[in-house]
């Protein structure tokens, strides 16, 4: 394990540092909200401590960012693969058009989480919130996993508004009792069954092992599922000249 | 259903001396026009089918085919022109938005065609490019303003890259969903012959197009299909697309119906899935957060690659470049409302943005005001149509152009303007595999290769007329062109004085 001390360092030679490391295990200390920090890594395991900037883990592509404190806005933006863990909250745009691997939020997430995400054949993106995401959730949404376990919410909608506002792919799962208010026409929503549970399941394994917490426990609250009405959602709104 | 009120706009005129019945043509059109009739041992056309591409007309053996307009009129109506009523009953029966593709059809001025370039007499000799050199390469990328030197004397250069260009013409953005493999290779091959670039569009990059890395640009637009750090890596230079000319604040959408199993794997989306890019990136907000993605593309391609910012040409451009110029970005590429699109809501594309002269000229004038001109490259697209339109731009102020349509119908396109419809019969702008071979693409990179050359020739030769023997003497080089019926204000603009002045 090999450290390094952010403090005031500006992001470039911070990266940069980062980069030229041998050693695939690092420690950032006093991060500072330096952005960038683990941009198209692929094979390193990287521990942050303080406040990581924007644009976290940006088109990461293998290895895993452990963050012990807060991220901001991008975090993951076009991720490939690879995992990001925030023991904490993140800002707006978490995981802009992720294409894989996941990211793993202990607390909230800001505006527009998880747009644009994408799945193609094994690479299926995996955006788990543990509390709350704010407005504009999976707008876009092509493809992927998004669960929003509202841990903090006592069964109320743990999303903002326009949740899922033209998603045409992908699932998300709400851990609460009621629906979020007016869901976009695009998104049809049902209660989750038994089998839906058991793919939550899983999908929360790594999840509630990382932070500890009660899976059962969660498992036995009510999910809705998300999804989209049609992969074509547009069809129909041109004629040509 | 009701009754259908659009006539055919054109009219099959077909020889009957002349044709053979040997029904090439039945075969070569998409549309299913032709058809042989058994009882009368003929061939008939549906002419309500036809978009007047003329596939059939060239390839007839005996030139027994033409198309011509329709005579068929409304009464005639200098307000109400045929095409308004026809979009009316249009949209009256479909209640869809009227799509479109290429450049706008209209009749808006062409500012090329207003200035005239100067030539030497006299005083200052012209140049003979045969027997002189001349120099068409330029680079593209930021422009230190001071040369700083290491401990040692030595200079340092920058670590960004340039691009090389060894003509002032680049092929523009074209995805690979929107125009078809062949067309995508033409352009591909053209380019890496020609010692210039082509671009991915946002489709991302098919994996047999990765060898022609070092003259591709690569972009990346909102909703980022294929991008993904290898992809980033594999061009010379990344290009953001923020806005493109044909559709100033509208983004791409790819139905569903066009994505096959390749284009499938190359955006990295489920087959048949539509694949949309809204008009704003949902992470840019401000020439800040714009900063933000530059810096997160260079650190992600860890400062190797310059990155272009590509906006459409709009009211306030100036003020828009100025903060792309403060950016980070390397290049800023401007697109003109007249430039092409593969599909385009017609009344954005006939109605929104400026023509490309006046959104360069403002630029440049601007950038320079303000000291940072050297801070970014411009190129300029939106219907560069032959050499002289690039001589124009360049002594307008631009650094190099891009071209896509004058590309396209090298490659044989006749700007039929049905794109959309994917059923090109020029095997450029669809995935049918039928249609796609058609276009070959050693051939098309030839024609390619064969314009730009003659292309540059061209420019060879005006450039030694007006006695100026490289593109860096050209560059913003206004003293070298004079409108011709234009008035004050837009004289003003272009910073230029008019003919006989
Ligand atoms: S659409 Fe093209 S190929 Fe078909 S009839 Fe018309 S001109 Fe000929
Ligand atoms: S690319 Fe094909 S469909 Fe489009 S205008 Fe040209 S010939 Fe017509």
């Amino acid at each position: 394990m090999t450290h390094i001390t952010a403090g005031f360092m500006e992001y470039e030679a911070l990266n940069k540092a980062v980069r030229s490391m041998e050693d695939d295990q690092i420690t950032i200390e006093q991060a500072n909200g330096q952005r960038y920090i683990g941009s198209a890594l692929m094979d390193k395991h990287l521990f942050i401590k303080g406040t990581a900037g924007n644009a976290l883990g940006c088109f990461l592509d293998g290895g895993t960012i452990t963050v012990y404190g807060n991220g901001q806005d991008a975090t993951g933006d076009t991720m490939n693969d690879g995992k990001i863990v925030i023991h904490g909250s993140c800002g707006d745009g978490t995981g802009y058009a992720m294409r894989g691997g996941c990211i793993y939020i202990r607390d909230s997430s800001g505006y527009r989480s998880g747009i644009h995400m994408k799945a193609y054949q094994e690479k299926q993106p995996l955006l788990i919130i543990g509390d709350r995401a704010g407005s504009f959730l999976g707008e876009y949404q092509a493809g992927g996993t998004i669960i929003v376990l509202g841990r903090n919410q006592d069964g109320r909608p743990p999303v903002g508004y326009f949740c899922g506002t033209g998603m045409h792919g992908g699932t998300m799962y709400l851990r609460c009792d009621t629906l979020p208010v007016s869901l976009p026409k695009q998104v049809s929503a049902r209660d989750a069954v038994d089998s839906d549970k058991q793919v939550l399941s899983c999908l929360l394994d790594e999840y509630c092992t990382i932070f500890s917490f009660d899976k059962q426990m969660l498992l036995a609250s009510h999910f809705f599922v998300l999804q989209a009405n049609s992969a074509a959602p547009y069809r129909m709104l041109y004629t040509h000249v | 259903m009701g009754i259908n009120y659009l006539y055919p706009p054109f009219e099959i005129i077909r020889n009957q001396d002349r044709c053979i019945a040997c029904r090439v043509c039945e075969r070569q059109c998409a549309n299913l026009v032709h058809h042989y009739d058994e009882d009368k041992k003929r061939m008939t056309a549906d002419e309500s089918l036809c978009v007047n591409c003329h596939r059939c007309v060239s390839l007839c053996p005996t030139r027994a085919l033409k198309i011509v307009k329709t005579d068929h009129t409304f009464k005639e109506n200098a307000n109400w022109k045929t095409e308004v009523i026809e979009d009316i009953y249009r949209q009256a029966q479909s209640g869809g938005v009227l799509l479109a593709s290429m450049g706008t059809p209209k009749e808006y001025p062409v500012y090329w065609d207003k200035m005239l370039i100067n030539a030497s007499q006299v005083t200052n000799p012209s140049i003979d490019p045969l027997r002189e050199p001349m120099e068409t390469r330029t680079y593209l990328g930021k422009k230190s303003a001071k040369i700083t030197r290491d401990g040692e004397g030595r200079i340092i250069t920058s670590t960004t890259g340039q691009l090389k260009l060894d003509i002032p013409i680049m092929f523009s953005a074209m995805s690979y969903g929107s125009i078809s493999y062949n067309a995508h290779k033409s352009l591909a091959m053209a380019a890496s012959e020609l010692g210039t670039f082509y671009n991915t569009g946002e489709g991302g990059l098919h994996k047999d197009f990765y060898q022609y890395g070092k003259n591709t640009i690569v972009q990346v637009a909102s909703g980022r299909f294929g991008v993904h750090p290898e992809y980033l890596n594999a061009g010379a230079a990344i290009e953001i697309k923020m806005g493109q000319g044909a559709k100033p604040g509208i983004g791409g959408h790819l139905p569903g119906s066009k994505i096959g199993e390749d284009i499938s794997a190359t955006r990295m989306i489920p087959l048949h899935a539509d694949a949309i890019s809204p008009a704003p990136h949902h992470d840019i907000y401000s020439i800040e957060d714009l900063r933000q993605l530059v810096y997160a593309l260079k650190e992600a391609t860890r400062y190797t690659k310059p990155v272009i910012v590509k906006v459409a040409a709009v009211h306030n451009i100036s003020a828009i470049a100025s903060g792309i110029a403060r950016s980070g970005a390397d290049i800023i590429a401007i697109d003109g409302f007249r430039g092409g699109t593969g599909a385009a809501p017609a009344r954005i594309r006939d109605n929104v943005g400026i023509p490309i002269e006046l959104a360069l000229a403002s630029v440049d004038q601007r950038l320079r005001q303000e000291g940072i001109r050297g801070n970014v490259s411009l190129v300029v697209g939106g219907s560069i149509r032959s050499s002289s339109d690039v001589i124009k731009a360049i002594a307008l102020g631009a650094d190099a152009v891009y071209i896509a349509t004058s590309a396209l119908v090298a490659l044989g396109c006749h700007l039929c303007r049905t794109c959309h419809s994917g059923k090109c019969n020029w095997g450029i702008a669809t995935q049918n595999p039928e249609l796609v071979k058609r276009l070959n693409p050693e051939v098309g990179s030839q024609h390619l290769v064969n314009l730009l050359t003659a292309w540059n020739h061209e420019i060879k030769e005006m450039m030694g007329g007006m006695g100026i023997n490289s593109i860096e003497a050209l560059k913003g080089n206004r003293l070298m062109l004079r409108g011709i019926a234009l008035h004050e204000t837009e004289l003003k603009i272009l910073g230029i004085a008019h003919a006989g002045q």
